[in-house]
C-alpha cells in the first residue's frame, strides 16, 4: 500500500510537470506568441519591440527553461491588466471558485445519493420510473441556460434572489444549484444502478436469510459495498466542478477563477490564463490522486502494479 | 463444451441483417428510444432543410421591428417566435442555429471516434511500449479541466468551425481509446483469435475481421452518448463568445444575446436553451437505448 501510494504520488508530480509543458506550449501553438499577445491592432513596430521585451526571439528551449524556473517558484509573470503577479491574482479568486464548486458538489451528493438509493429500493415503482425519466432529462439541460432561466424567474419576476455576485447565502442558491444539476442527475443514476447490482449479490441474500432487519441489511451491507464505484465518480465530479464552473461563474458574475479566466482571455492577459489553467489542472491531478488512494484504502483487492 | 459451441454458433449465425432487424424491433417496444429517434430526426431535418423550413432570411435586419414578442402574445406581426435585437426573425435564426450544433457535435464525435478507435486497437492488440506511452498521454489529457483548456486554446488559435471540432475531439478520443483498448486486450487472448493466428492469419486480417467487429458496439455507444455532451459544450463556448463567430446563428450565441434582454425579451434566451435541451435529451435517450441493447456493461459512461 505504501509503495503504491508513493508510486501514485510520483506519477502525479510527473503529470503536473507535463501540465506545465502544455501550459507553456499553449502560447506557442500558432508559432508566433508575440502577435497573439499584441492583438490585432498592434503595428509591426510594436510587435518587434514586444518580441525582444518578452524574450520570444530566443530559442524555444531557453524560453521554456525560464518559464519552468519561474513556474516552480510560483512566478508566471505579471498580469498585463492588473500589474500584479498572475499567480497571486489567481489565488485571490480561487476561494470563491472552490466555495461554489464544493457547494455544488455537496448538493449533488446530498440529493443524488439518497434519491438514487431510494429508487433502487423501490425498483420499477412509479417513483423509480419518474426518477429515471427526470434524471435523463435533467442531464440534458445546459447549466448556463438553467442559470439564466432561474435569474429570469427568481430575480427578474419574483425579485427574491440576487442575480449576481457573492455575499450572503442567498447568493449561493442559484449558482450552486445550476452547477450541480448535471452531476446530481448522473450521480443519482449511477447510485441507483450500483445499488441494484449490490442488492442482487449473494451476501445480501445471506444477510436477509439470517433474519437481519432490512435497515441493517441496507446500512451495513448494501450501502458500504455500493460505495466504492460511487467514490470514484464523486472524485471525478469534484475535480470537474473545481476546474469547470467557468460558464456558471460567468452567468452569475461570480468572482471566481473561471470568470477571471474568461475576462483574461477577453483582455489578452495570457499570464493569468496560463496560471489559472496550471493551477486548476494541478488541483484536478491532486484530487484524482486522493481518489486513487481512498479507493485503494476502501478496496484492498486492487492490484498495485 | 456444449455451452461453448452453442454461444459460438449463435455468433456465427446472426448476420448483420438479422441484428439490424432485432435492433429495430426492440426500438419499436421502447417509447423513450422512439422519442429520442424522433427528436434527432427532427433536428437533422431542420438543419438540412433550413432554407426551405425557415420562414425568413436569418440575416435580414430591420431596425423598425426589433425585439418583437412571439406571435401568440402580440398578433400584429408575422414572426412566429418574435425577433431579436436587430429585428431578425428568431425562428429562422433558431432553425439555422441547429446547423452549427449538429456539425460540430457530429464531426467531433466522428473525428475523436476514428482516432480513438485506431489508437485503442493498436495499443490493445500489440501492447508494448506504444501502449505504455499512449496510456500516459491519455492520463495527461484527462488531467486537464477540459472546458478551461478548450477556452484557452480557442482564444489563442482563434474560433472557427474546424478549430472547434478539433479542440473538442482532443478530449473525447481518449475515452474511445481506453474502452477500445480494454476490449481489444480481452479479445486478443480469446481462442478464436489464437486459432486465426495459428491458421496463418496476418495481424491486419485478425484486427479487421475479428477484433474490429467486436469493439464497434462500445464505439457506437460512446459516440451517441457523447454527441449530447459535445452539443452542450459547443453551445457553452459559443455562449462565451468563443464559438463560430457572428453573424452565423448558433444556439449558444443566441442565448448570450438573450442574456442582455432578460427584462424585456424573455424569448431570446428561452428558445435557444429549449432547443439545446431537447436535442441533447434526444441524443441521450438514443444513446441510453443503444447501450442497453448493445452493451449494458458500459453504464458508467
Amino acid at each position: 500500500m505504501t509503495g503504491y501510494a508513493v508510486r501514485r504520488m510520483f506519477h502525479a508530480i510527473l503529470l503536473i510537470k507535463c501540465v506545465l509543458v502544455v501550459v507553456f506550449l499553449l502560447l506557442h501553438i500558432t508559432g508566433d506568441p508575440t502577435a497573439i499577445i499584441a492583438g490585432p491592432d498592434a503595428t509591426a513596430d510594436d510587435i518587434v519591440r514586444l518580441r525582444t521585451l518578452m524574450g520570444f526571439d530566443q530559442p524555444l528551449w531557453v524560453q521554456y527553461g525560464k518559464f519552468f524556473l519561474g513556474a516552480v517558484q510560483g512566478d508566471f509573470g505579471k498580469s498585463f491588466e492588473y500589474g500584479e503577479s498572475a499567480l497571486a491574482l489567481v489565488f485571490e479568486h480561487l476561494p470563491a471558485s472552490f466555495e461554489l464548486a464544493i457547494s455544488a458538489f455537496v448538493l449533488s451528493v446530498v440529493i443524488g445519493v439518497p434519491l438514487g438509493c431510494l429508487a433502487a429500493f423501490r425498483e420499477n415503482s412509479l417513483f423509480d420510473r419518474s426518477f429515471i425519466g427526470t434524471t435523463v432529462f435533467v442531464q440534458a439541460v445546459p447549466d448556463f441556460w438553467l442559470g439564466i432561466m432561474m435569474i429570469t424567474f427568481f430575480s427578474v419576476h419574483l425579485g427574491i434572489l440576487p442575480s449576481f455576485g457573492r455575499g450572503s447565502w442567498t447568493h449561493f442558491l442559484m449558482p450552486a444549484f445550476a452547477a450541480s444539476t448535471y452531476h446530481l442527475a448522473r450521480l443519482g443514476r449511477l447510485m441507483r444502478s450500483q445499488m441494484l447490482e449490490t442488492l442482487r449479490q449473494d451476501f445480501i441474500l445471506t444477510a436477509r436469510a439470517k433474519g437481519l432487519p432490512e435497515t441493517m441489511v441496507v446500512m451495513g451491507h448494501a450501502l458500504k459495498n455500493s460505495a466504492i464505484p460511487i467514490v470514484t465518480v464523486m472524485g471525478l465530479d469534484l475535480g470537474i466542478l473545481l476546474g469547470g464552473t467557468v460558464i456558471v461563474e460567468t452567468v452569475f458574475a461570480w468572482p471566481g477563477a473561471g470568470r477571471l479566466v474568461v475576462q483574461a482571455i477577453a483582455n489578452r492577459d495570457f499570464p493569468v490564463v496560463q496560471a489559472v489553467v496550471f493551477l486548476l489542472a494541478s488541483v484536478f491531478v491532486l484530487i484524482n490522486l486522493a481518489v486513487d488512494l481512498i479507493y485503494a484504502y476502501l478496496d484492498p483487492r486492487i492490484e498495485y502494479s | 463444451m456444449m455451452e461453448d459451441t452453442r454461444i459460438l454458433g449463435s455468433y456465427v449465425h446472426i448476420g448483420a441483417m438479422e441484428r439490424a432487424a432485432s435492433l429495430l424491433s426492440s426500438l419499436r417496444r421502447d417509447w423513450s428510444a422512439l422519442l429520442g429517434v424522433f427528436i434527432i430526426v427532427a433536428v437533422v431535418a431542420a438543419a438540412t432543410l433550413a432554407p426551405v423550413l425557415a420562414p425568413m432570411d436569418p440575416y435580414e435586419q430591420s431596425l423598425s421591428r426589433t425585439l418583437k414578442p412571439p406571435l401568440w402574445s402580440d398578433g400584429e406581426h408575422i414572426f412566429l417566435l418574435g425577433t431579436d435585437h436587430l429585428g431578425r426573425d428568431f425562428l429562422s435564426r433558431l432553425i439555422y442555429g441547429s446547423r452549427v450544433s449538429l456539425i460540430v457535435g457530429a464531426f467531433a464525435v466522428l473525428l475523436s471516434g476514428g482516432v480513438g478507435l485506431i489508437v485503442g486497437l493498436l495499443t490493445g492488440y500489440f501492447g508494448g511500449k506504444v501502449d505504455l506511452v499512449m496510456m500516459r498521454v491519455a492520463d495527461l489529457v484527462l488531467s486537464f479541466p477540459f472546458i478551461l483548456l478548450a477556452l484557452a486554446t480557442i482564444a489563442i488559435v482563434g474560433p472557427s468551425l474546424t478549430v472547434l471540432i478539433v479542440v473538442m475531439s482532443l478530449r473525447i478520443w481518449v475515452i474511445y481509446a481506453r474502452v477500445v483498448r480494454g476490449e481489444a486486450l480481452k479479445i486478443r487472448g480469446m481462442e478464436y483469435v489464437q486459432a486465426a493466428h495459428a491458421m496463418g492469419g496476418s495481424h491486419t486480417r485478425i484486427i479487421c475481421r475479428h477484433v474490429l467487429p467486436n469493439v464497434m458496439a462500445p464505439v457506437i455507444i460512446i459516440a451517441s452518448l457523447y454527441l449530447g455532451r459535445m452539443i452542450v459544450i459547443e453551445s457553452g463556448l459559443s455562449f462565451l463568445g468563443l464559438g463560430v463567430p457572428p453573424p452565423t446563428p448558433t444556439w449558444g450565441g443566441l442565448l448570450s444575446e438573450g442574456r442582455t434582454h432578460l427584462y424585456n425579451a424573455w424569448w431570446v434566451a428561452t428558445f435557444p436553451g429549449l432547443a439545446i435541451t431537447f436535442t441533447v435529451w434526444g441524443a441521450n435517450l438514443l444513446g441510453d437505448w443503444l447501450r442497453n441493447v448493445l452493451d449494458p456493461r458500459l453504464r458508467s459512461l
